[in-house]
């Protein structure tokens, strides 16, 4: 079955990013006398429109059945130089790119050792190409609708966009209501708007509407399927009209989840300086909220005469382990001064910081008027907080003065950051998704891919993925459903063709391939047997083929003859 | 496109116009993408590496960028305006101008022979490359650009300007397609659109509205954004940081060049300033391992996902952090010298430098007024466009099916500008789907 | 310049990482004493980022630093602070430029083995008569009693206390007797490298040579040392609140008499904010039968520097004026306590002093807890 090659090689310059380093002309005289190759050129850009069209016009008129790209990561471009060979007529998995950016002249300085290793990569590129058999593109139905974990803000906002484009979703919460940390904030920033203005209203339109079904205390307990046809079990209680049905476990059919589940508020204690727990006096930002919205302010029934803010607690703190700025308490502390401010006009504020961060649209200006409404910066990150009578000391350096202080005050709000929750692990398990280093869940690309995962079908929204304010939340949850609404918007799904295959002559059963599989792809076929893989579960990992003993079990288009004939061209 | 579906019009065609209309293609609408440069790409197709993982920029959106040329349910009007909206969600009638290119768009290919032979060839100013190289009269702004079609800048063409180009069009005659037509006018076309999403972009402001830092007296004062070109391999210097061919022993950085700043108009943060500034001192570390890179402060916004992280990295690299804005930077001999108080050390300190790199504000395009007027917009104080609700509507326009997207909105950096185009995204298929009678 | 100290302290062993800084003051802010001296370890980290610092040999003030290290254990970025201040010392010891008085102490530990300037003979004259056999022997606690309890006659009080403690319980330990040499943690932190080294190349092999898989110090500075700096194989190093906790909760220790007193516990730099040895001491005297036990406001993480590590044990300070044990024993007597309980020699003499010029000697006892242990035996 397989055609005599006829193989054309492109070899880029990307700029300079390759042709600095390698001598793609060299490369590509080389390549020219390679077997089975028909042409060889070289390029400035082999992804621009001009240089697809050399792969495309040379398929056409040569007749070109192979074609091999000397380029960047296949992660980058391989679906761009699949696509042109499949215009010039060449099925799309009879192409094979050699990387000579990544895996060559960004890591090598020396230009005739670069040159070398660049031909190297060629020679065992176009050994692989001859290999290579046609595959066809696949694609599978869609379950319309979408499970989203978290009823916060950002799973609400996610599922209404589900919601409006007529699909049903689902919405998981684990408590026994609906509105997450939003609803315990009083008002927010930089509008100073009453959360009770507009939350309330978000919850009503979430539980009218026809497509979404809420369940309160609930999980997800099991995850089974694939990006289109997910399987989730839950366990909880629905509401209905009557209100909250009984606990129970409930079976959703799906095609896409969103991943909403929030984040968790840093314990203070775990910073023993500030006497958190130890002195009435010292509270959080979620508490402080908590009293202006009861317009207590009162430490020990009397007014305080000094209120200070502490920021970063928590946050920017490698020695806890959060290296990272939780984003937020910034103008949470801007929000929360002025409000003392204006509610107690004799109280003095000051706000210890170290860098002051109002990033976001109106936050420079809320972080003026707060200083304008009489609130004191003083740059310093407090050390320490001690007891003195009725008051407590903040010990912190004012680094402007260049002088340590003892602040007497009577109420001392620590700006608590943000963490990755708890069960952040348990939904990672569940859901096969991995974690970046600073615990939340790690989106695909930090750049590009903000709410896509490493999981097809699994999507990220809100402070889940990193701490974020409720506008970035709302547009990232949004983001999440768009991503959500393609696949269910379209019906159908593309899956991979480069997926397992079971030779039953030399499977022996012994059933290492069905242990080995992350996806539950193969299993063993009672009658004959034999293992026999689910091809729209099977990812192509290979896990499997290199734990099958008798070699039975392969990946099409990674088969060990392919792999061994760029092997033995590299060591000849 | 030959879907029925009720179609999106997308305006603007930087990386969240790009997402925005992937998104909605992607999921089966036909989407108008009109971009009124001659390609796709953007502010990001500008930058060389992006923060905080350092991929080259082009590499990570030219895949984007030839998405949106090739997706058979997106029609790409480049090189194109909206000059006309009428109706209401659900039904808008849109008026488009295709402005003339001089070159046919389905015979160029993209050779190029007509820039070498073009008389202006290296005397017109490189835009693109922010006036830092030279370019023909026909050009197509960068290697990558979709579509890869050439482009007559009218205001270059010696035939465009003074109605004659010696004896005979140089350009013509290089042509092997004879792709070139002069003839070509200006066309109008009108579609009918349910939502429209708005991604046009920002502008940086002009750095001479603070002279006090010497931007267009001194050579080695540059933007930030002239500065991602000198460090671009694909830019003038071919990735060298080089000024007057020599290397810069001091780099100076300065934060908040127009930014936290009413005097200037833009009391705002500009919210990415910080940030790239530190991916510059990085990229000047790397590529000059000797340079001492000192970087002047106000407050250090480190807030993304990474972003805390990289500004230690960069500190690590040796790279010096001075809290102070400059005052004013001057010439001693033939080094910069930057004048500013040191705020931590309380001394006014002047430091040497062979180049200063300022970051310049993020400011809403010249044209905003217009395109607010032409749309039906409304603006907030900084001049951007004004979302619905500041809090839980972030890309609703004040104008029903109308949705904002990226930096028209208020100055991004690159993922919340995608998480934002795609969010712009989602909303507009709430419109779609109610327009297919489902509403 | 900033490369060169970041290169001087990696080469002393120290963890400084100078570049991590973000001046947010967090140091200065809780070192002890930022307030009553010059000294201001974040503007140094800042003068040396930056290339400013000033000529080192008049900066009296950097001889202030206790070495407490509230400032490593509080900065977020992990720069390690007070290492800046022992990489400068360092400088000032090579060239020569420092208080006579700590160089008269560095001398004696060169000499006798002890900053104390006594000789090197008398080191276990204490112990004559106590019935306490050499570790030479054998035995499965080495104690090392440590340079102030041998010598200073208060604290042999302390040491004799131990004795009668261990031998209550049981416990089979020997001690070095004269060849017990100082250990060096004080000699590290003023910045005398070479004679720490000295005394690390000369002291490991002796203390691993005894074969005991425990060794126990009066003292939270040997303990500090010995337990990271030392690398010793096959040994287990404990400060003995540590060990005594250890044996209350095998049974092995108990108690006939009683201490019928109110008792405050001070912690010592070295043993709680640097090792975070905090619950032992408190169970060691809440085992005391009688005791009360108070606490003040200002302890564990935010316990309150006695100003004696250091070096400041051989250097006055230039804040002669207020001293922070003076603050101390004041929070003590408020809390009611009757004794201020130490488990640290440095300490033990600081606020005794405090106790006798702040005039609270009616009031107040400083003891530590061994002798408060002894005392209920």
């Amino acid at each position: 079955m397989a055609s005599r090659p006829r193989i054309g090689v492109y070899i880029c310059h990307c700029g300079t990013n390759i042709a600095a380093t390698v001598d793609v002309e060299a490369v590509t005289e080389f390549a020219k006398n390679l077997p089975g190759v028909v042409i060889a050129r070289h390029y400035t850009y082999m992804c621009s429109e001009p240089g697809q069209a050399l792969i495309k016009e040379d398929a056409r008129k040569l007749g070109l059945n192979r074609v091999v790209v000397a380029s960047c990561s296949p992660r980058m471009h391989e679906p761009t130089f699949r696509a042109a060979s499949q215009e010039g007529g060449v099925n799309p998995y009879q192409f094979e790119m050699a990387n000579i950016r990544e895996q060559c002249s960004w890591v090598h300085h020396d230009r005739d050792e670069a040159t070398a290793k660049a031909k190297a990569l060629v020679v065992a590129a176009v050994a692989k190409a001859a290999r290579l058999e046609p595959l066809e593109d696949r694609e599978v139905g869609v379950t319309p609708g979408a499970v989203v974990i978290g009823g916060g803000v950002a799973g609400m906002v996610a599922a209404l966009d589900v919601a409006e484009a007529g699909f049903p979703a689902y919405i998981v919460e684990k408590s026994d209501h609906l509105g997450g940390h939003v609803a315990d904030l009083n008002r927010t920033f930089p509008d100073l708007e009453p959360v009770a203005e507009w939350l309330p209203g978000l919850i009503e339109r979430v539980q009218s509407h026809p497509n979404i079904t809420v369940f309160l205390n609930a999980q997800v307990a099991r995850v089974e399927g694939y990006v289109g046809n997910f399987e989730v079990t839950v366990s909880g209680s629905k509401v209905s009209g009557s209100g909250l049905g009984e606990p129970g476990t409930h079976s959703l059919q799906v095609g896409a989840i969103i991943v909403a589940t929030g984040y968790k508020v840093f314990d203070p204690h775990r910073k023993p300086e500030f006497g958190y727990g130890l002195y009435p006096q010292v509270i959080t930002t979620l508490e402080m909220e908590r009293r202006l919205a009861e317009g207590d302010l009162a430490v020990d029934g009397k007014e305080p005469e000094h209120v200070v803010f502490i920021k970063c607690v928590g946050s920017r703190d490698k020695q806890l382990g959060n290296p990272y700025c939780s984003r937020v308490c910034c103008m949470i502390s801007a929000k929360q001064a002025q409000l003392v401010r204006q509610a107690l006009p004799d109280t003095r504020v000051t706000v210890f910081y170290i860098d002051v961060r109002t990033f976001g649209k109106r936050g420079e200006e809320f972080y003026d008027e707060a200083r304008r409404s009489g609130v004191r910066y003083r740059r310093g990150n407090v050390s320490e907080i001690y007891r003195r009578g009725d008051r407590v000391v903040v010990r912190v350096e004012d680094t402007f003065l260049r002088r340590t202080l003892e602040v007497e005050a009577d109420l001392v709000v620590l700006a608590v950051g943000m963490e990755a929750r708890q069960d952040t692990d348990e939904i990672a398990t569940l859901l096969k998704l991995p974690r970046s280093a600073d615990g939340f869940f790690l989106e695909a690309h930090p750049k590009l891919r903000p709410v896509d995962t490493a999981m097809d079908g699994v999507f990220l929204a809100g402070c889940c993925q990193g701490p974020k304010d409720i506008p970035d939340t709302i547009a990232q949850a949004r983001a999440a459903a768009a991503s959500a609404l393609i696949p269910l918007l379209r019906g159908t799904v593309p899956v991979i063709s480069e997926t397992a295959v079971v030779d039953p002559e030399l499977c022996a059963g012994c059933g290492m391939c069905v242990e080995v599989c992350p996806f539950g792809a193969p299993a063993l076929d009672p009658l004959w047997g034999v293992s026999r893989v689910n091809a729209v579960l099977c990812k192509g990992c290979g896990a499997c083929a290199v734990t099958c003993p008798s070699k039975a079990i392969q990946v099409r288009h990674f088969r060990p003859d392919q792999i061994l004939a760029q092997v033995d061209v590299l060591v000849e | 496109m030959a879907s029925a579906k009720p179609a999106a019009l997308v305006i603007g065609a930087g990386i969240a116009g790009i997402q925005a209309a992937l998104d909605l293609a992607d999921a089966g609408f036909p989407v108008y993408l009109v971009e009124r440069e001659p390609s796709v790409g953007g502010r990001m197709s500008q930058l060389d590496k992006t923060f905080p993982t350092l991929d080259c920029s082009s590499c990570i959106l030219t895949p984007k960028m030839v998405d949106v040329g090739q997706h058979p349910n997106i029609e790409l009007m480049t090189y194109s305006e909206v000059v006309a909206v009428e109706g209401e969600v659900g039904s808008f009638h849109v008026t488009i101008k295709k402005k003339p290119r001089y070159v046919e768009e389905d015979l160029c290919k993209g050779c190029g022979a007509c820039a070498e032979a073009c008389r202006m060839h290296g005397r017109v100013i490189d835009t693109f490359n922010q006036g830092l190289g030279k370019r023909a009269a026909i050009y197509v702004p960068f290697p990558q650009a979709v579509p890869l079609v050439y482009t007559i800048d009218p205001n270059a063409c010696i035939y465009l300007t003074r109605g004659v180009c010696g004896k005979t069009f140089k350009c013509k005659d290089a042509c092997p397609a004879d792709a070139i037509n002069f003839d070509q006018k200006e066309q109008f076309v009108e579609v009918d659109v349910a939502a429209i999403i708005v991604a046009t972009g920002f502008d940086l402001i002009d750095p001479r509205t603070k002279p006090e830092f010497g931007y267009g007296v001194y050579p080695n004062v540059l933007t930030g954004l002239e500065f991602e070109r000198l460090s671009s391999a694909s830019g003038p210097t071919a990735g060298k940081i080089l000024l007057n061919g020599k290397e810069p022993k001091d780099v100076v950085f300065i934060h908040c060049v127009g930014s936290r700043d009413p005097h200037t108009g833009v009391p705002y943060c500009s919210r990415i300033c910080c940030m790239y500034t530190a991916k510059h001192a990085h990229l000047v570390r790397d590529k000059l391992p000797d340079a001492r890179i000192t970087v002047f402060y106000i407050d250090m916004r480190a807030f993304g996902k990474g972003y805390e992280e990289f500004y230690d990295r960069v500190k690590h690299e040796g790279v010096i952090y001075r809290r102070g804005e400059p005052s004013e930077v001057f010439k001693r001999g033939d080094k910069l010298v930057v004048r500013a108080d040191d705020t931590l050390l309380r001394r006014t300190v002047e430091v040497e430098a062979d180049l200063v790199v300022l970051a310049t504000a993020v400011v809403p395009r010249a044209d905003t007024e217009a395109v607010a007027r032409l749309l039906g917009l409304e603006r907030t104080p900084d001049g951007f466009f004004k979302e619905a609700h500041p809090k839980h509507c972030p890309v609703e326009s004040t104008r029903p099916g109308v949705f904002l997207a990226g930096c028209c909105q208020g100055p991004k950096d690159i993922p919340d500008t995608v998480a934002q185009g795609k969010a712009a995204a989602a909303a507009a298929m709430g419109v779609l789907h109610q327009a297919m009678g489902n509403g | 310049m900033q490369a060169d100290i970041q290169e001087l302290a990696k080469e002393l062993g120290l963890g400084l990482d100078l570049l991590g800084c973000i001046q947010c003051g967090k140091c200065t802010g809780g070192c002890p004493v930022s307030i009553t001296t010059a000294l201001n370890v974040r503007f140094l980290v800042y003068e040396a980022l930056v290339d400013a610092l000033p000529d080192l040999g008049g900066m009296e003030e950097l001889w202030d630093c206790t070495c407490c290290f509230t400032c490593v254990e509080r900065c977020p970025k992990d720069v390690r602070p007070a290492e800046l201040i022992i990489s400068l010392r360092s400088q000032l010891v090579e060239s020569g430029k420092i208080p006579g008085t700590i160089g008269d102490a560095l001398m004696s530990i060169f000499r006798q083995g002890n900053p104390l300037g006594f000789a090197r003979e008398d080191r276990a004259a204490w112990a004559e008569g106590l019935g306490i056999k050499s570790a030479r022997e054998g035995c499965e606690v080495l104690w090392f009693v440590g340079c102030v309890p041998s010598y200073d006659m208060r604290s042999q009080a302390v040491a004799k206390a131990a004795a009668k403690v261990f031998q209550a319980a049981g416990v089979d330990f020997g001690i070095l007797g004269t060849e017990e040499t100082c250990c060096g943690n004080e000699v590290r932190r003023v910045g005398e490298m070479g004679l720490f080294e000295m005394l690390v190349e000369e002291g490991k092999p002796l203390l691993e040579s005894v074969g005991a898989p425990t060794m126990v110090t009066t003292s939270p500075h040997c303990f500090n040392t010995f337990k990271h700096e030392y690398n010793l194989e096959g040994m287990e190093v404990l400060h003995y609140t540590q060990f005594l906790a250890r044996l209350i909760e095998e049974g092995k220790l108990t108690f006939s008499g009683k201490v019928e007193r109110v008792v405050t516990y001070h912690d010592p730099c070295f043993l709680g904010k640097q090792n975070h040895v905090f619950d032992e001491p408190r169970a060691v005297l809440q085992a005391i039968p009688g005791v009360k036990f108070v606490e003040m406001d200002r302890i564990r993480e935010r316990s309150l520097c006695c100003e004696g590590g250091g070096g400041r044990m051989w250097f006055e300070g230039t804040n002669t004026e207020e001293r922070l044990a003076f603050q101390r024993v004041h929070e003590a007597a408020e809390t009611g306590a009757e004794v201020l309980a130490v488990a640290c020699p440095f300490c033990m003499s600081m606020l005794e002093d405090a106790v006798k010029v702040q005039g609270l000697e009616d009031r107040l006892k400083v003891m530590d807890i061994l002798e408060l242990v002894a005392e209920a035996m």
